[in-house]
């Protein structure tokens, strides 16, 4: 896309936009600089503040810090799938009765802040706070996964519906059977993308003082001194943001994969291999 | 219920503080999303380099880990503040940008090539094709995106509760730490003035969704 919005550089072109890309570049290096020379007049480069990093307990504390994000992502993605799949069927439902009340449930969930319902099953139920950050993630995703499996199956071709019930399956067999299989792979790569915030929605964790990641920064620059918070951030950002960026990678795969596949039409049977044929 | 009744002061001057950040912060992210996303299909490789990068690292960043950055680290380093909403507004309006910039971009590969090429064929130069051509189309099909972009950091900025903020959120921790046998009461209301900013906006997102679709 990008080609087609200017000419093919000529001599002149390519020379302007040489000079450009060495300014810009040197701009961006400048303003690296000038931080990195703030940060040194600081003194954070001094050893001894990274030197922490030799000692096992700030790896240990670390490590523990990202086992409890993991796990809450985890377990929250284990509960909202399944827990998106049936306020999505609720919400389709043929029935009035089920399908209103659980639209407003949804649009009320999706409304409000992920930290909110964290604070709220905190406070209102009294529970841990893994039990409340898994909760506050569950209700938040489980109302997203629910709509984007709704879109899924609304961008179905009608006759797919239509076929499964004139087969004679019911409703809710056609829903399980023809619809959900394909609706599901179709938005895969938008689920595996929520994935990615549901991760990172884990750090808000940290504002109900569950011991993720970022309050694992928080506590040793507490129990070591502040003098050591650069540090200590700077490399737990880094770990949240390389993992980030892993799953994000492995979403960008599966709509590559996907769209190769879809090329060929999701809904049709494979084509018979030839060389059988010629044997 | 009489809890809310009360404080209603208190819950109405955190309702304009979150309006008043979402509404800021929405602009600079809108403007510099926009520019990220013209750096990034410009001819000037190092442009591209940059915006890439920015969009890349931003969007894998835990919003926490921005505010945290901006609110408890930066003062460390030297960056004072007057107030801590300026650091929640660097934080909200930096992080939303990628997100912008990314839903911009999709936009502009939406266009006809035919329109760029046009364009270019009358003699327009980069910047012409860009900004008379190419992004007011593709603006146009990215408002709902941007709209629920938008959503998102109306519900974002409620992180900026926990980083010495008083909006809706820190208003409704302070309340519900205040007033410990309504904590119930307390948090609804807060829940309900969210809703009075995300459902009407999702609504003219789906509004503008089903008219640019029969357009189309």
């Amino acid at each position: 896309m990008s080609s087609v919005l200017y000419d093919v550089p000529g001599p002149k072109a390519r020379r302007v936009s040489l000079i450009g890309s060495v300014v810009g570049s040197l701009l961006i290096l400048g303003l690296l600089a000038w931080i990195v020379s703030t940060l040194a007049q600081q003194g954070i480069f001094e050893g001894r503040r990274w030197a922490i990093f030799t000692r096992a307990d700030v790896w240990t504390l670390l490590g523990n810090g990202i086992g409890a994000t993991l796990s809450a992502a985890a377990v929250a993605a284990v509960i909202a799938f399944p827990l998106g799949l049936l306020l999505c069927l609720l919400r389709i439902s043929d029935l009035a009765a089920i399908r209103i009340p659980t639209r407003i449930v949804l649009e009320f969930l999706r409304g409000m802040p992920v930290v909110l319902m964290m604070f709220f099953v905190l406070l209102v139920f009294g529970t841990n706070q893994f039990i409340a950050v898994v909760a506050g993630l569950v209700l938040y995703n489980a109302a997203v996964f629910a709509e984007i499996i709704r879109a899924g199956i609304q961008s179905l071709p009608k006759g797919q519906r239509e076929a499964g019930l004139t087969i004679g399956l019911t409703s809710f067999q056609s829903r399980m059977i023809i619809e959900l299989p394909q609706a599901v792979r179709r938005m895969m790569p938008s689920l595996v993308a929520q994935l990615v915030v549901l991760l990172k929605d884990t750090s808000l964790g940290y504002i109900v003082a569950y011991g993720e990641l970022l309050r694992a920064v928080q506590v040793m620059a507490d129990f070591l001194g502040t003098q050591f918070l650069f540090p200590v951030f700077f490399v737990a950002a880094a770990i949240y943001i390389a993992i980030n960026i892993c799953v994000s990678r492995i979403a960008v795969w599966i709509e590559r994969r996907g769209s190769k596949k879809a090329a060929g039409g999701v809904a049709k049977a494979e084509p018979e291999p030839i060389e059988a044929e010629v044997k | 219920m009489d809890v809310i009744i009360e404080n209603l002061p208190l819950y109405w001057e955190g309702f304009l503080r979150t309006l008043f950040l979402s509404a800021v912060s929405g602009v600079i992210a809108l403007l510099l999303g926009t520019v990220l996303a013209a750096a990034r299909v410009s001819p000037v490789a190092a442009l591209r380099g940059f915006s890439m990068t920015y969009v890349e690292i931003l969007r894998n960043t835990p919003l926490t880990i921005a505010f945290f950055f901006a609110a408890i680290v930066l003062p460390r380093l030297g960056v004072k503040f007057e107030q801590f909403e300026v650091a929640a507004i660097i934080a909200l309006s930096a992080y939303t940008a990628a997100f912008i910039a990314e839903a911009v971009r999709s936009g502009v590969n939406s266009v006809p090539v035919g329109q760029a090429e046009a364009a270019r064929s009358i003699g327009m130069k980069f910047g012409q094709v860009l900004s008379l051509i190419i992004l007011p189309q593709a603006l146009r099909t990215v408002i709902p995106p941007l709209i629920n972009i938008l959503i998102a950091l109306v519900k974002n900025s409620s992180v900026a509760g926990a980083f010495f903020v008083l909006e809706l959120f820190g208003y409704g921790r302070q309340l519900a730490n205040s007033n410990g046998d309504q904590v119930l009461a307390v948090l609804l209301g807060v829940a309900f003035f969210y809703l009075l900013i995300t459902v009407p906006l999702g609504i003219l997102a789906s509004t503008v969704e089903r008219k640019v679709a029969i357009a189309r």
